[in-house]
């Protein structure tokens, strides 16, 4: 079954995505179509299996706080979209 | 003696050591059949010709001071999904055309430190997301072996240019297959090697949980090396795992006599190619004719792979693609009342269809009230997917599947279709999930001259064994000597 317009609405908004009406006719169908297909997880009976989020076992890396990498600010302001001198610019924030 | 472009690696290695040929030679040849086949196979996003001819004159100089090494002076060309210091990285994407990496990606400097000559960065999917390379915003990647076709993704670009000679390997990166389906749909040999066993570091992320970096070439013995090169424990990952990196090109002497080989029936589906299965099943014969001792075997939760994936892979996607926010780095749209118009407008205009729809379905995953529907519940089924292989490998070496379920599909044929191109990754997907070592190498061609490929999967860290399995194979078998008529 179809995401209803306003479903796909609030998701895009969630996800930071300006959609055309045109995809979110189109998100609707084809997330409601592959959303069936999910649903064959629920024949599955998992109530006393552990989720897995990683296969090897993460842990925290400790290390010296020595700086490793040394500070290339310019390099990194370069690919800047839109920047003031050593700034990043953005839209207004604060009215 | 074959024209310099067509040498496997093992064989430019033996040439150069031996002072018959340069790197620059090599390269310059490399260069030459760039020229000439890319217009018609589209398989780079950036050719870094100058920056190549750098690197071979600087490989040639070292070897006259001494050093010495398999990669030295050997073409190859990274997917344009690992950063390239100084060079251009999009990912396939539009929100990053403008991006220049500021430093490199751990695969790539290892790569550089070896000697390997980087020519160029290879087309993909957005942000790797893609089973045919159909959903780059620069250019349809075509199929060497027939120009109609797709050459498989999401490192589509890595294998039509291993195929097309246009380079000797190639890095690809692989989250549900798109090192292993590229590879089998043009005739080349790629492994993606066990989850943690490559560092990720500079690597654009699509699924972190899943990711994984991994070589491609026309011989086992040419992914071998490159693998032994990019291979082990980096501090900038803390996925990746501290435990030391054999001798992968040692494979001279492998024998599978005895190797006991698993061959799971849910891999053998109706509706898979007749021609894909006769070449498998013929594969698994020569195993067999090898000393192998072949069983049938169950992996009863395969079914649930693809659901599982998608959820996995599509949350964790939402989740690292929001970073893309048009401020520090990449596109960002055209003037915008607002921060929060300015990131929606960015995103829209930077975002394929394909990637779109990823983070919608993940974001949509993750939303309130859904998580433990789809999200949790696919991570537990995550976890019966991985003990079906772990049950296997109690009592078995390796296990043997088609690598896809066809041959490479035509240009157009499922871009209307987004579930019927997720169902094309329905054999290599669940090695993923459970994070285990994956090859793909030719075991066949089509009646209508398409390749075909074996995929050998191992247990974690396994990868000798896989190798070793597929070299068996590769000497026993005359694939690798096919090219395609380009």
């Amino acid at each position: 079954m179809a995401l209803g317009r306003d479903t796909v609405r609030h998701i895009a908004l969630l996800a930071r995505l300006d959609l055309t009406e045109d995809e979110v006719d189109a998100f609707g169908v084809q997330l409601g179509h592959i959303l069936e297909h999910f649903e064959r997880l629920s024949m599955l009976d998992t109530a006393a299996v552990p989720a897995t989020a990683h296969v090897v076992d993460v842990t925290t890396a400790y290390r010296d706080d020595v700086i490793s990498n040394p500070p290339a600010a310019e390099e990194l302001r370069v690919n800047a979209p839109a920047r003031d001198g050593d700034f990043f610019k953005v839209p207004k924030i604060i009215e | 003696m074959r024209a310099l472009h067509q040498l496997s690696i093992e064989q430019a290695a033996g040439l150069l050591a031996a002072g018959e040929i340069s790197a620059v030679e090599l390269t310059r040849a490399v260069l030459d059949r760039i020229r000439t086949t890319e217009p018609l196979v589209h398989a780079f996003i950036t050719l870094t010709e100058e920056d190549a001819l750098a690197q071979a004159r600087q490989a040639d100089e070292r070897r006259s001071r001494g050093f010495a090494g398999a990669l030295l002076g050997i073409p190859i060309a990274i997917k344009d999904v690992i950063l390239t210091k100084g060079v251009r990285t999009t990912a396939g994407s539009k929100i990053l055309g403008n991006f220049v990496a500021p430093y490199d990606a751990t695969v790539t400097r290892r790569l550089r430190e070896a000697g390997a000559v980087c020519v160029g960065k290879l087309n993909c999917d957005e942000f790797a997301m893609g089973s045919s390379t159909e959903n780059s915003a620069y250019a349809v990647t075509r199929n060497p072996w027939d120009l109609e076709r797709v050459p498989g993704g999401s490192s589509g670009g890595s294998a039509a240019a291993v195929a097309a000679q246009q380079c000797l390997g190639a890095l690809g990166t692989d989250t549900g297959g798109s090192i292993r389906q590229p590879a089998s749909f043009c005739g080349v040999v790629g492994i993606k090697p066990t989850y943690g066993r490559v560092s990720r570091y500079g690597v654009v992320a699509y699924a972190s949980s899943l990711d994984q970096v991994g070589p491609m070439a026309r011989t086992v013995t040419g992914c071998a090396l490159l693998l032994g090169a990019i291979a082990g424990h980096d501090p900038h990952d803390s996925t990746s795992v501290d435990r030391g990196v054999p001798d992968y090109a040692a494979l001279g002497t492998a024998s599978i006599r005895g190797l006991r080989v698993a061959i799971p029936r849910e891999y053998f589906v109706e509706g898979m190619d007749p021609e894909v299965e006769r070449a498998v099943r013929d594969g698994i014969d020569v195993l067999q004719s090898l000393g192998a001792q072949v069983t049938p075997v169950s992996l009863p939760h395969t079914a649930y792979a693809i659901p599982a994936y998608y959820v996995i892979a599509t949350a964790e996607a939402s989740s690292n693609l929001a970073r893309y926010d048009g401020i520090k780095y990449g596109l960002r749209a055209a003037e915008s009342e607002g921060l929060l118009a300015m990131y929606m407008r960015t995103r829209a205009a930077g975002f394929g269809t394909e990637v779109k729809r990823r983070i919608m379905l993940g974001t949509y995953a993750l939303s309130a009230g859904y998580y433990d529907a789809y999200y949790l519940k696919a991570q537990q089924v995550r976890t019966l997917i991985r003990r079906d292989f772990a049950d296997v490998f109690t009592a078995h070496d390796v296990i043997v599947t088609p690598t896809a379920p066809t041959p490479a599909f035509r240009v157009g044929e499922k871009t209307s279709d987004p579930l019927q191109m997720y169902l094309s990754d329905i054999f290599t997907i669940s090695i993923n999930l459970a994070g285990l070592p994956a090859l793909s190498l030719p075991c066949g061609i089509t009646s209508n001259g398409l390749p075909i490929g074996l995929q050998i999967v191992g247990r974690p860290f396994e990868e000798p064994r896989v190798l070793e399995t597929a070299y068996a194979y590769e000497q026993a078998s005359a694939w690798r000597q096919r090219w395609p008529d380009l």
